[in-house]
């Protein structure tokens, strides 16, 4: 393998812990999703001021994973991010009207009013990991999109990708895709309970956690389970080493199968989330279910990133030009 | 082609309006987290109550202020790649390299200290504190570094090369394009210039409280430090400016004759101090390019390269290629003609080489990368229909960068006599006047502001129409979007940012307001 391919394994990877401590970190935005439940302002106040500590992280998380993909794989961010251009923006203005929230809502002088600031962090931790799952999910599921170098040299201005008129809209509303969105969504939940348990020390919220816990879990597991039978049976887009890309039936169970370290790093991680939920679940006075949950889904999503992208796998397949699929080694 | 005209013009307007809408809070928290960094150091050193209170006092508004430059920077990052998508493409390699540092480093930096500078007075250790204030601070600076560098590349493109088997540009040095000439005098410039703001910013604050007579024994600790900071960052930004104007002669010397409104240039060039340009004025139609000027003599010679004698070439110069050295000798002789020439061979080169590379002949490829590499300056020549299309739009870098400059001498003064009043407060405390000076500290808030940006519609306006200077005009640097899409998400952009600034202003009024009826000598909570 020569350095330049070393380079772009070690930088998926990089790319694999960022893109894993996002979705761990979108417990954030799940514990908003939550507001909603809570009508009582102190208590309110209490799952806010206990998120308030850590939303800058996902922030950053977010930025870093954007600033990064920026420069190890240049064509997916413009690719993907200027084809997909409605999905983008709408999660990007998701998490404008967080950032301000957190700060503005308590504070005098707040024109709005404290209950305008909740209903955006609502909105971000609803529309949030939805869409960012979707957005994961195209790298699975494909795009609609061209991918053309050569367009650089028309003197008149065209650009190198090309993507469907709906730019992004159609991949929202494509069932994989949403599913996948929603999957993530009850994970931010059930992890946000897990890390509401584990940092409020409040009986009341510390009950109905527990009981948002086992409904958002026991979403969560039936929807996982349908993610993985839906990536497991799709098929991917597969290259040799000149580059020449088809599709390929099975290709991330054939991946999981030839990367059979990442299986066994998959299933230690589903373990460890499921360890987390049900002990917690299980036992009244136990509040450290958040870790072993957040190492497992950090692992679970990293072997996620590794057969979308290794084992010659192209990571974001084309559905209109199969040769225009971006892979680690063209992007 | 007018779809792509409009897809181009919305793109820019919507960068520029979210980039102007960013800049309003980042210069108050570059300045601002100094002084309260610099406050909180003078309350550990004195132990003194009083500093406390100050510095917690001014760190709310530094918190309020923090939380939207935030939000609004993320659209930045990501609105390259959605609205830039073959500028992400073309010079992601070099691009991506300072955003990716910035948040691996400073950004995390940042945000890992504010909630110590936030939340840990009582949770850590005072001297701890300390130095999470002054990393805040630090890293924030550290974040408009990275941000910098990647702007300064895209004034003066170095450190890299074109590879034309993937059509981008690729990274020979990092070194190189941290340490660039244009990146090491825009960031202090910017940075500097961001202490000034917020010296003026104290002021301005401390200003209406005195004409409350509401603390003023804070106000004027608050005062010895804004005016101090204020001081020092406007004279290194007059400095600084100085080695840019040098800088921007040299690798941009058409953003120079554009702020000067400068069509032919001359020895012993003068500069404008104080001018109208003609409106119908165009290159090459001999009308005078003043309606009316006050110039200073040899002024623009020396302030573009420290020579009194030196020639300084006018926008005609440049698109003719002509320049002479101090005896007189031609020393440029490509005209934008020649380049636009040029860089259509190349565009020819790299077609020839791509057929040359999907047929396997790799002597040809070798032969012409050569070729390209040594004549890629003139690369994004080739997209221009006319010479004229080089030219920025004259008007608006020519009154802007007067505007800064003007604004800049007057800040000079302002801070000064700040200062001097900290020291001499005996001669405010019983003037008259004293209350036109308060509304002239308030007054000077916007117009800091004001001149902020102006500065950044200089550095911006003046380098169109080029995305990366002399490699790609903005007409290819953007996405495949209809004009619909990005005129949609531009009102949507200035809807929410105007509703976020209300809101930043509403809250800080509030506070500053609201604190400013408690003891500030104490602290309250």
């Amino acid at each position: 393998m020569t350095t330049y391919n070393l380079l772009q394994n070690y930088w998926w990877l990089i790319m694999s812990v960022l893109g894993a401590l996002l979705v761990f970190l979108l417990m954030v935005q799940g514990g908003q999703s939550m507001l909603i439940h809570y009508a009582k302002p102190d208590k309110r106040a209490l799952l806010i001021n206990s998120m308030g500590r850590k939303w800058e992280l996902t922030y950053t998380t977010l930025v870093t994973f954007g600033g990064a993909f920026f420069a190890s794989f240049p064509l997916f961010y413009s690719t993907s991010f200027g084809g997909a251009y409605w999905l983008w923006m709408l999660i990007l203005f998701s998490f404008v009207i967080q950032a301000i929230s957190y700060e503005y809502r308590s504070k005098p002088g707040n024109i709005y009013g404290s209950r305008f600031y909740d209903t955006l962090l609502l909105i971000n931790g609803i529309v949030g990991p939805v869409l960012l799952g979707v957005a994961v999910a195209t790298m699975f599921f494909g795009a609609e999109f061209t991918v053309t170098k050569s367009n650089i040299l028309n003197v008149q201005g065209s650009s190198i990708s090309q993507w469907g008129p709906k730019h992004g809209i159609e991949a929202i509303f494509y069932w994989k895709n949403l599913l996948f969105g929603v999957m993530v969504f009850f994970l931010a939940r059930t992890l946000a309970s897990l890390y509401f348990i584990n940092n409020i020390d409040d009986d009341e919220v510390n009950a109905s956690q527990r009981h948002q816990l086992l409904i958002n879990a026991g979403v969560f597991v039936p929807l996982f389970l349908a993610v993985v039978v839906v990536i497991l049976t799709s098929p991917g887009v597969g290259y040799d080493d000149s580059g020449n890309a088809q599709w390929v039936a099975y290709k991330y169970l054939h991946n999981f199968l030839a990367m059979w370290w990442a299986l066994i790093i998959l299933l230690i991680g589903v373990v460890m989330v499921l360890y987390g939920v049900i002990k917690t679940l299980m036992k009244g006075d136990y509040k450290q279910g958040i870790w072993p949950a957040g190492i497992g889904t950090i692992l679970v999503v990293m072997t996620l990133f590794w057969v979308m992208g290794y084992n010659n796998t192209a990571y974001l397949p084309s559905l209109l030009d199969v040769q225009s699929s971006l892979t680690l080694r063209n992007s | 082609m007018e779809e792509l005209i409009n897809v181009v013009d919305w793109s820019r307007a919507q960068f520029a309006l979210t980039a102007i809408y960013h800049w309003l809070f980042v210069p108050l928290t570059l300045g601002l987290g100094i002084i309260v960094a610099v406050m909180e150091t003078i309350y550990l050193k004195t132990k003194s109550e009083k500093w406390l209170a100050t510095t917690k006092f001014w760190m709310t508004i530094f918190g309020v202020n923090f939380a939207i430059g935030v939000a609004t920077g993320i659209i930045l990052e990501f609105e390259f790649g959605t609205n830039w998508s073959n500028y992400s493409w073309f010079v992601g390699d070099i691009f991506g390299a300072p955003l990716a540092v910035e948040g691996i480093l400073a950004f995390f930096m940042e945000s890992t200290f504010i909630a110590v500078m936030f939340f840990g007075w009582k949770k850590v250790s005072p001297k701890f504190h300390l130095a999470a204030t002054w990393l805040t601070a630090i890293g924030a600076s550290l974040s408009a570094l990275w941000i910098l560098v990647a702007n300064a590349w895209m004034q003066y493109p170095t450190g890299c090369e074109f590879n034309p088997a993937t059509m981008r540009n690729e990274m020979t040095s990092f070194a190189a394009v941290a340490l660039s000439p244009m990146a090491i005098s825009k960031f202090f410039h910017t940075v500097l210039s961001a202490w000034a703001l917020g010296g003026v910013f104290v002021c301005g604050v401390c200003g209406w409280m005195m004409l409350k007579k509401r603390n003023m024994d804070h106000c004027w600790r608050s005062l010895k430090v804004g005016a101090w900071v204020g001081v020092i960052g406007i004279v290194l930004t007059m400095i600084t400016g100085d080695t840019s104007a040098v800088t921007v002669a040299k690798y941009q010397p058409m953003k120079l004759a554009a702020m000067e409104g400068l069509y032919k240039g001359n020895h012993e060039q003068a500069i404008v101090a104080f001018g109208i340009l003609n409106p119908s004025k165009q290159a090459f139609d001999d009308q005078d390019p003043y309606l009316f000027d006050i110039s200073i003599p040899y002024g623009l010679s020396f302030l573009a390269t420290h020579d009194f004698k030196a020639f300084v070439p006018g926008i005609e110069d440049i698109i003719n290629g002509v320049s002479y050295d101090n005896e007189g000798n031609e020393i440029n002789t490509v005209s934008y003609a020649e380049r636009m020439e040029r860089g259509k061979q190349l565009q020819e080169m790299l077609s020839q080489y791509s057929a040359a590379m999907n047929s396997g002949n790799t002597m040809l490829q070798d032969s012409l990368k050569n070729v390209i590499n040594a004549d890629f300056k003139h690369f994004g020549y080739a997209y221009l229909d006319k010479p004229e299309e080089a030219i920025p739009n004259v008007p608006l870098t020519f009154y802007t960068f007067h505007f800064m400059v003007t604004v800049g001498g007057y800040l000079l003064v302002f801070l000064l006599l700040a200062l001097f009043f900290v020291y001499k407060p005996n001669i405010l405390n019983k003037a008259k006047w004293a209350k036109w000076w308060h509304i002239l500290a308030i007054i000077t808030i916007p117009l800091t502001y004001l001149c902020s940006a102006s500065g950044w519609i200089v550095a911006e306006v003046g380098r169109q129409p080029w995305t990366i200077q002399d490699l790609m005009p903005n007409k290819v640097a953007i996405s495949d979007l209809s004009a619909g899409y990005v005129q949609t998400t531009f009102w949507i952009f200035a809807v929410v940012f105007t509703a976020l600034l209300i809101a930043d202003i509403g809250i800080i009024c509030k506070q500053i307001s609201k604190k400013s009826q408690t003891d500030l000598d104490t602290v309250n909570d």
